[in-house]
């Protein structure tokens, strides 16, 4: 009852912003019209902030993804020579060979680039944005204010990491789990320099984002939902969203200690993470001249995992959520078990706060404290598991229609088994001590997250992109075109490296010809390093389809071309600040009535009195 | 370099070409009118592509699995290996017909439903039955796994024989040392503040079970008897792998850690197995560890125990090595003096700030 009451008082409230807006708008229209920097830079409109996320977060996937190709090089072909390279990369490319201290700071800045700057903050940052308010019908943020600051923050974070780039120790070389003492310690690595700092700063800049970003998007659901939108009849984009923003709350923070107890570390001769260091010919003392002992190297890690496991459901949640509505709306059927997908979902969240030791069964850690980690991260395959047949039972006597974006939805059904299956491989500390840091790895990783995350990504870009660019759609054969490659090629990219992890091949080798067990897959490599480029290039096809539908896309002529039933296709062609012209419309029923009792589809504002 | 201009050249030249025909494929939507036929279309090339996808995809994962079977480890060396092996099929034997089925209904249902304005989809939104058995039968099988890996797990990580033969690997950018416990089996102490260019492992040579350890290149190993391998390192996290024996652990500066394994096979009979007269069992690094990560090689040699205890018996200690008992009568009772009067100041001192 109570929340009835709340739920319409907030009605009136948001009526009489109604009117005001409405009011502000005619008068604004005339006089003084918004300033290109209120409008494009310090803008506080969602939709606007979204593209912001969405074109810092494109830069960089083209930057990050570039750097693959780049090691790629090396990996395919350790012994030719590319002079080209040496061209564009001086010294850090001698002879057209790539140097191992530069192969190191790509591979760390790839991985930064693509969690944190890419599958983060330009996945979850562009359509939290861009989604939560036009479908639970608001009029934005709840805080439009931060909303803008959780942006600007970002870009300070991506300047910081940008200017790492072009050191002349280079960005940090020590993997993008930072572990120290290697990242602690100029002496140990020079990208552990100047490099590691900015780092450090850009991660605690860009964790400071997050938050702002998380807490809007958890008030946003909970306080403005429209009349008549219960929680249970959010799309599951938002039941995604939603969650994930609890997870970056109750994670980020901790990875944030842990990046703070480095920085100490390394600035202020404290010794959270250091003991009995003997380093380059010497002791490792502190100021007193003592030798510096008591500290965990492991501490760090619990810290970092803590967040890092988070982080891949971080990724992985919005992109199952844009997958969810994208499915069921191109399937023109109701998404499969709507509230067991939203209890999936919630267990995953749960449950992710309790898997992220699996990342450590290796580090030395009591062995049944690694049991009680086997038990949950093999727990956590039964939600992600109803998740799957959920899709697949959505498609099931479906009238699929193959935009781009259902395209990729399918594609990121297909990868998610692919690499959820090899999670079950992983998750198993007795599996993990063969399969621990080699190809096994990377091949899950980027399959389950990357490839998935990057897919859920792409579909919704496709999908959601006329809400973005004033109504433009972008061209739907490029769109084919860029996904059979991406997904083909992706395939041939990680499926290969299974082979090499069950040989055993470590990861993050500048080379393996040092060891007759892991030299003998030159050939693969060379797959690898093709199918790579290829993929790449197709990126630059999305790219090039991305700006030329921006401008000169097909428009669409009315709001709702495609028979949806969410509120965003309730909105303007081209929406203004504040989203709907007149009042918000209010919501009588669920988001997924799709052919039922012989509609066509039921939008969520149509009331029952209207189908009779 | 030509080549790889080439190369970009041909990139750029492709995109464009499909950029061009893209748009026209869009114009001339526009002109006919997007009409449904056009949309059918598309979705049945869609839903077969899918469906060609599964039809190579399958057959060729399964035949690139089987083409490198052999270029896979050959079975492990160590007892624990075996038990590995088995979760390994056991894990297989649990995923793989999830793999192929739930592909197989993905891409058949992306076939027959390719949508059509003709069609209607079903409304069909949920079955509490069905959510109950999916529910049921993944749990229950992960249960299956997690029982079968934790005991494996305490098997492996659980305590070593209290015979088992001990050797002492120590990391550090970038190489490994081994110290052999001797023919005491048990390990001298150490610690970091006494490492100097004659002692390398920072041994207590106070500790007469440091006096017949000694240093060794190559990591020999006894076939047949448990071996517990103390691992160390100095500088930066690292990892004591040992890929033919299933064997790998992090080095951690300031904590110690172990492992324990029984290695089945010596070298000799791996190179008649192999074929492969030149074969070695090699331990790796496996934790990112700088820039020389990847070329921190040794030797292992696994022979028979008789032979094992041959080539202890014949090694030179450290303490000989060094002749540490000479340099002793001179200048360690001073040294060690002075060592207990820093450590007393430094805590006073200490102390003195702390107020």
């Amino acid at each position: 009852m109570a929340n009835m009451h709340q739920d319409t008082l907030h009605n009136d409230l948001s009526h009489d912003v109604i009117h005001h807006d409405a009011d502000h708008h005619e008068e604004g229209h005339g006089h003084h019209k918004e300033s290109f920097i209120t409008k494009y830079i310090f803008s506080q409109d969602h939709k606007m902030i979204s593209k912001q996320f969405l074109i810092t977060g494109i830069v960089w996937s083209l930057i990050g993804v570039f750097f693959s190709v780049l090691f790629r090089f090396q990996l395919g072909w350790p012994d030719e020579s590319f002079p080209l390279l040496e061209m564009f990369l001086g010294g850090w490319a001698k002879g057209g060979k790539l140097d191992p201290q530069f192969y190191y700071a790509l591979v760390t800045m790839h991985g930064t680039i693509m969690v944190f700057f890419v599958l983060t903050a330009g996945l979850s940052g562009t359509f939290s944005n861009l989604l939560i308010p036009l479908q639970i019908g608001a009029r934005d943020m709840a805080a439009p204010f931060l909303n803008m600051l959780s942006y600007w923050f970002f870009f300070t974070a991506s300047v910081l990491l940008f200017i790492s780039l072009f050191l002349q120790t280079g960005p940090a070389a020590g993997g993008w789990t930072v572990y120290p003492p290697l990242s602690a310690l100029p002496q140990a690595n020079i990208g552990s320099g100047t490099g590691m700092t900015l780092w450090l700063l850009s991660m605690a800049v860009f964790v400071v984002s997050s938050l702002l970003g998380s807490l809007n998007y958890i008030a946003t659901i909970l306080n403005m939902r429209t009349k008549g939108m219960t929680m249970m009849r959010m799309p599951l984009t938002m039941w995604a969203f939603f969650f994930t923003a609890i997870l970056g709350v109750l994670s980020f923070p901790v990875l944030l200690s842990g990046a703070l107890l480095l920085i100490f570390d390394r600035s202020l001769g404290t010794n959270f993470y250091l003991s009995d260091i003997y380093i380059a010919g010497q002791q490792f003392t502190n100021s007193a001249g003592e030798l510096v002992q008591g500290g965990s190297p492991i501490l760090f890690q619990h810290l970092f995992w803590f967040l890092g496991h988070p982080e891949v459901y971080i990724i992985i949640l919005p992109a199952m959520g844009m997958v969810s509505e994208i499915l069921a709306a191109n399937c023109r059927k109701p998404i499969f078990g709507y509230s067991a997908m939203v209890l999936s979902i919630l267990a995953i969240t749960v449950l992710a706060f309790l898997v992220w030791a699996h990342h450590m069964f290796m580090s030395g850690m009591n062995p049944f404290v690694g049991s009680i980690f086997v038990l949950f991260t093999l727990l956590i395959a039964v939600p992600s598991a109803i998740k799957v047949f959920n899709w697949i039972g959505t498609m099931w006597r479906a009238n699929i229609n193959y935009t781009p974006a259902t395209l990729f939805a399918v594609g990121f059904v297909s990868m998610f088994i692919s690499g959820g299956l090899t999670g079950i491989f992983l998750g198993n500390s007795t599996l993990d001590i063969p399969l621990h840091d080699t190809y096994f790895v990377t091949a899950h990783f980027h399959i389950v997250m990357a490839m998935a995350g990057g897919f859920g990504m792409l579909a919704g870009i496709y999908h959601w992109f006329p809400k973005m660019w004033k109504g433009r759609q972008m061209n739907d054969t490029m769109g084919a075109i860029h996904f059979w490659v991406t997904f083909v090629g992706s395939y041939c990219i990680f499926w290969p490296m299974h082979y090499l992890g069950m040989t055993g091949v470590p990861r993050r080798y500048y080379t393996d010809e040092y060891f007759n067990t892991f030299n003998m897959y030159e050939n693969l490599n060379v797959f690898i390093s093709v199918s790579a480029i290829i993929v790449f290039a197709a990126q630059l096809l999305f790219v090039i389809n991305f700006f030329y539908s921006a401008f000169k896309g097909k428009k669409m002529t009315t709001e709702n071309p495609f028979n949806y039933n969410t509120l965003e296709w309730t909105t303007p062609i081209e929406p203004g600040h504040g989203n709907w012209e007149g009042a918000i419309p209010a919501v009588h029923r669920g988001p997924y009535e799709y052919y039922k009792d012989g509609h066509d589809f039921i939008p969520q504002t149509t009331p029952d009195s209207a189908l009779k | 370099m030509n080549t790889t201009l080439l190369g970009l050249i041909i990139v750029l030249l492709v995109l464009i070409i499909l950029f061009q025909i893209s748009r026209a494929g869009e114009l001339i939507g526009v002109l006919r009118g997007n009409n449904m036929t056009s949309q059918e279309r598309n979705n049945k090339i869609h839903g077969m592509l899918f469906l060609i996808f599964m039809i190579v995809g399958l057959p060729l994962s399964f035949w690139a699995t089987w083409y490198y079977k052999d270029w896979f480890l050959p079975p492990a060396s160590s007892v624990h290996g075996a038990e590995i092996e088995s979760m390994f099929f056991w894990t297989l034997v649990a995923t793989v017909p999830v793999f192929v089925l739930t592909h197989i209904v993905l891409f058949v249902f992306s076939y027959i439903y390719s949508g059509s304005a003709t069609k209607k989809s079903y409304y069909f939104p949920g079955s509490n039955k069905l959510e109950m058995i999916w529910t049921m039968i993944p749990a229950f099988v992960m249960i299956l796994l997690v029982y079968q890996g934790i005991s494996s797990w305490y098997r492996i990580m659980g305590d070593a024989p209290a015979d088992a033969y001990i050797i002492e690997a120590t990391a550090k950018q970038f190489a490994w040392d081994f110290r052999y416990s001797g023919l005491d089996n048990k390990l001298g102490n150490k610690q970091i503040k006494y490492i100097s260019s004659e002692n390398a492992f920072g041994q207590d040579w106070k500790d007469a079970n440091n006096k017949d350890d000694f240093q060794a290149d190559t990591l020999h190993l006894p076939l047949n008897k448990a071996v517990l391998v103390k691992i160390n390192a100095l500088d930066v996290l690292h990892n004591f792998y040992l890929p033919h024996f299933k064997v790998k652990m992090d080095a951690v500066p300031g904590i110690p850690t172990q492992f324990w394994f029984i290695p089945t096979k010596t070298t000799e009979q791996m190179r008649q197995d192999l074929n492969n007269p030149k074969f070695e069992y090699e331990l790796a690094c496996a934790e990112l560890c700088g820039v020389s990560h990847f070329n921190m090689r040794r030797v292992v040699v696994v022979e028979e125990e008789a032979k094992f205890k041959k080539w202890l018996a014949s090694q030179e200690s450290l303490y000989k090595k060094q002749n540490v008992a000479a340099k002793e009568s001179n200048t360690t009772p001073t040294t060690a003096s002075q060592q207990t009067e820093e450590n007393s100041s430094a805590t006073t001192s200490k102390k003195v700030s702390l107020k």
